[in-house]
């Protein structure tokens, strides 16, 4: 059936995700919160870490911009902190590599580096967001 | 689903039902199932997916992305969460801040999270009393324990309320007040099966008394700090809803127990109770005083003002300390516009309630304003001129001045040493209020020299009375009133020492017993106005600092008392205490007798007493030294009704001198007034 096609396509395209290490065990975390009374569950989250990072992130870039004479390098790290946690509470490996990077080098104190860490970040926050919502696209037709 | 846990717990309470969670049990046939979860976290990716992780556990969850309104939730449904589970970094509040605020208002477990796992940060969260910690991303099998932790500390409470049961047991009349809250009910019933066994060994214990109960009873020391962290703590939750759980959890002292919390509050209400009593009396008085201060006072009375002073007055505390204190309560009163709601202590100080209320103290000092306001709002918010008024009021206590010596060299000693920055004036003034109502009314007379002869302590609950003879003290109930409750009680105890200066001492010397001995062993004996010792009893409640002094007193009562008010109630209060004073005693003894009656709830007329205390709170202390010794006596009588703590009063007494003299004199094990020499 379709069915079953869909859904080979999606167990495939997960699979990958993991295997490519853009998800860890904590995705599936989420994957066994899903249940009958909540069939999209993973999707609603996804959704909602990708709205709010939006915000971080555009806090983040803002904070990078700062030209004034005194960087504030412990409010970056500390919007880095709320960021990171959120990528790893969906189980965003990649991201949340790039943000234990990016981190370092705010603790060193090191502008550029932390820019150019951030725009990795960027980079994998859009990847699996692509990623993601074709897989779920999957999972939706595979039911 | 019955766990082994929930087994347990469900047979130690009797009444937990099976399927509905009784607020505060929380355990129920299916516990953990139906457990109210309340989650906050700003991030709403994490706040949903805790949600769910919750929800599969069975768990009843409720979710804020604000603090603030958490706590309001919190506030609102004191009894409708079993457990509390937090972020460390929110923007609206500090994770710890949250913490501390539902450990101390509604004492419910509360779990930390955080991505961060750094030990540094994880340690914090331990020190602020913090049941768990558990780092992001959260499993959901991490979460599906939490339970364990509602369960600990229902069988803690549990725990630590059999041991007041036992420990008032001994001292007869102080039965263990029951629980403010369901919760304690509760706990109370469940542990009935405990209790018995408790029980014994808490006799057993109490036997021994000091030391040995470190199982059991640890006697705590209520130092000028803990003291000032459990105002803090009662004024944030609310003097009614106080109960010591909550108590216990927002002040998070390792080592300390929900029962040593408990007995002192006792104390602290019967305190408050006295300082109300007068101050209601005085309302009109105080509210002259009060007025200007309160606001300041308001954060800072209640931070334990009147602790301060007290502990101060007993010598156990530093003067440093006092400052210290002080200055927290400062700066806490800074911050928070009295908290604590002082209205309630002045009804407290109906008297009706024997105990001390100590923290109806420190909420009347906010709300009063009367005159135990000034008591114990003297702390460190006090103005300058406040505390001196405070002072003047204090003074008149003599004993405790050691408020007023800051402002007023009356006092002397007492004031010297609490002199620290005004705000230590009205720790002082509690303190030498408490000492103050120590005096035996004899003293009172003598001490009141400085301006309240005897007539002074009418003053004393009511209206400055104290200051009328003391002259200079205008403020007069403040500190006094501490202990003694403002009007009623110094209407005839000793506390008229404590008006000028606030201190309560005179507490009619019921009070001042008491507050002189939980908080400074000041010599009870202060209460110069022991004749009418009855009156004072009303006090008695107020000043839980007194009543330390009071059983200290019996030690030492001359030795001490010299001391000076300032001497800090310890030496007076042994000294007076020895109720070896035979005019003193006897009136001592018939003052501290009538303290507890008057203790009791009444205050009446310590005028006369009041007035005694009212002269120069320096005079007084070393009056009372040598004749209020024997108040002291009694006033531990007077305690220790109500004190079922033993530690505090024990702590005080040791540390007065070694008490250990004292307190088998009074037999305290928290206030064993029964001893009392008279």
């Amino acid at each position: 059936m379709e069915g079953n096609h869909f859904q080979r396509q999606a167990a495939y395209t997960r699979k990958t995700l993991f295997d490519q290490g853009y998800l860890d065990e904590q995705f599936i975390q989420l994957e066994d919160l899903q249940d009958d009374a909540n069939p999209n569950f993973v999707e609603e989250v996804v959704k909602l870490f990708y709205t709010d990072s939006a915000r971080l992130i555009r806090n983040i870039d803002l904070a990078l911009a700062d030209n004034s004479s005194h960087f504030d390098f412990e409010k970056l790290d500390d919007i880095m902190h709320q960021f990171k946690g959120s990528s790893s509470s969906i189980g965003a490996k990649k991201i949340k590599k790039e943000c234990t990077q990016f981190q370092e080098y705010c603790n060193a104190g090191n502008l550029e580096g932390c820019t150019r860490t951030f725009q990795q970040v960027k980079q994998e926050h859009a990847t699996l967001k692509r990623k993601l919502e074709s897989y779920f696209q999957l999972t939706r037709q595979a039911r | 689903m019955n766990l082994a846990g929930s087994q347990a717990v469900k047979s130690m309470s009797v009444t937990s039902s099976s399927v509905s969670r009784r607020s505060g049990d929380g355990v129920s046939d299916q516990f953990p199932a139906g457990l109210r979860v309340l989650v906050v976290d700003d991030d709403p990716t994490c706040l949903r997916i805790l949600e769910k992780m919750l929800k599969n556990c069975l768990y009843e969850v409720t979710k804020s992305n604000r603090a603030e309104l958490a706590l309001n939730y919190l506030r609102e449904n004191k009894n409708g969460y079993d457990i509390v589970i937090s972020d460390v970094h929110m923007p609206d509040m500090d994770g710890f801040k949250l913490l501390e605020h539902v450990g101390l208002e509604m004492d419910l477990p509360v779990i930390m999270m955080s991505a961060d796992d750094s030990k540094k940060v994880v340690m914090k969260g331990i020190t602020h009393g913090a049941v768990d910690y558990l780092i992001k991303p959260v499993r959901i099998e991490a979460l599906k324990n939490i339970w364990q932790h509602v369960v600990r500390k229902k069988k803690d409470e549990y725990k630590g309320k059999d041991y007041e049961q036992t420990g008032s047991v001994e001292d007869g009349e102080q039965h263990q007040k029951p629980p403010e809250d369901s919760e304690y009910s509760s706990s109370a019933n469940e542990g009935s099966w405990k209790n018995p066994k408790k029980r014994k060994d808490e006799e057993d214990e109490a036997e021994e008394r000091d030391d040995t109960s470190t199982l059991k009873k640890p006697r705590v020391v209520w130092s000028v700090e803990l003291h000032q962290q459990f105002v803090t703590a009662v004024n944030h939750l609310g003097l009614d809803k106080a109960v010591p759980k909550k108590i216990l959890e927002l002040m998070n002292v390792p080592g300390l127990t929900r029962e040593n919390v408990a007995s002192h509050l006792q104390k602290y209400r019967l305190y408050l109770r006295r300082l109300s009593g007068v101050s209601q009396h005085q309302s009109g008085l105080n509210n002259a005083f009060m007025g200007p201060t309160d606001a300041t006072f308001g954060p800072i009375s209640s931070l334990n003002g009147l602790d301060l002073q007290a502990l101060a007055a007993s010598g156990q505390l530093p003067p440093q300390s006092l400052a210290t204190i002080q200055a927290a309560a400062l700066g806490r009163a800074n911050k928070s516009p009295v908290p604590v709601p002082l209205v309630d202590q002045r009804n407290l100080f109906s008297f009706e309630n024997p105990k001390l209320r100590f923290g109806e103290d420190s909420q009347q000092l906010n709300n009063n304003s009367k005159q135990i306001n000034l008591l114990h709002g003297i702390p460190t918010n006090m103005e300058p001129k406040q505390l001196a008024t405070l002072r003047q009021s204090a003074q008149s206590f003599g004993n405790l001045n050691m408020q007023l010596h800051s402002q007023s060299s009356q006092s002397g000693s007492l004031l010297t040493q609490m002199s620290q920055p005004q705000s230590r004036t009205p720790i002082l003034n509690e303190i030498n209020g408490s000492h103050v109502s120590t005096l035996p009314s004899s003293l009172g007379q003598p001490i009141l020299s400085q301006a309240l002869p005897s007539s002074v302590l009418p003053r004393n609950g009511i209206e400055n009375v104290r200051g009328g003879t003391y002259g200079s003290v205008s403020q007069p109930s403040s500190a006094l009133d501490f202990s003694v409750n403002p009007g009623t009680e110094f209407s005839g105890n000793s506390f008229p020492l404590m008006s000028n200066s606030g201190i309560p001492i005179l507490t009619s010397k019921g009070m001042i017993q008491e507050e002189v001995n939980s908080e400074m062993k000041v010599p009870r004996g202060y209460l110069p106005n022991y004749d009418t010792f009855d009156e004072l009893n009303q006090n008695r409640s107020q000043d839980w600092s007194m009543q330390n002094v009071g059983s200290t007193f019996d030690v030492s009562q001359h030795s001490n008392l010299q001391g000076s008010l300032g001497v800090s109630p310890s030496i007076l209060v042994q000294q007076g205490f020895s109720s070896n004073h035979k005019s003193e005693q006897s009136r001592n003894a018939s003052v501290s007798k009538a303290a507890f009656s008057v203790g009791d709830g009444r205050i009446g007329n310590s005028s006369s007493s009041g007035q005694q205390l009212n002269s120069s709170p320096a005079d007084i202390s070393q009056r009372i030294k040598a004749e209020r010794l024997p108040n002291m006596g009694f006033q531990n009588t007077l305690f220790p009704e109500q004190f079922g703590q033993d530690d505090l009063m024990s702590a005080l007494l040791k540390q007065q001198e070694g008490t250990g003299a004292v307190e088998s004199e009074f037999g305290f094990d928290g206030y064993h007034l029964d001893n009392l020499p008279v």
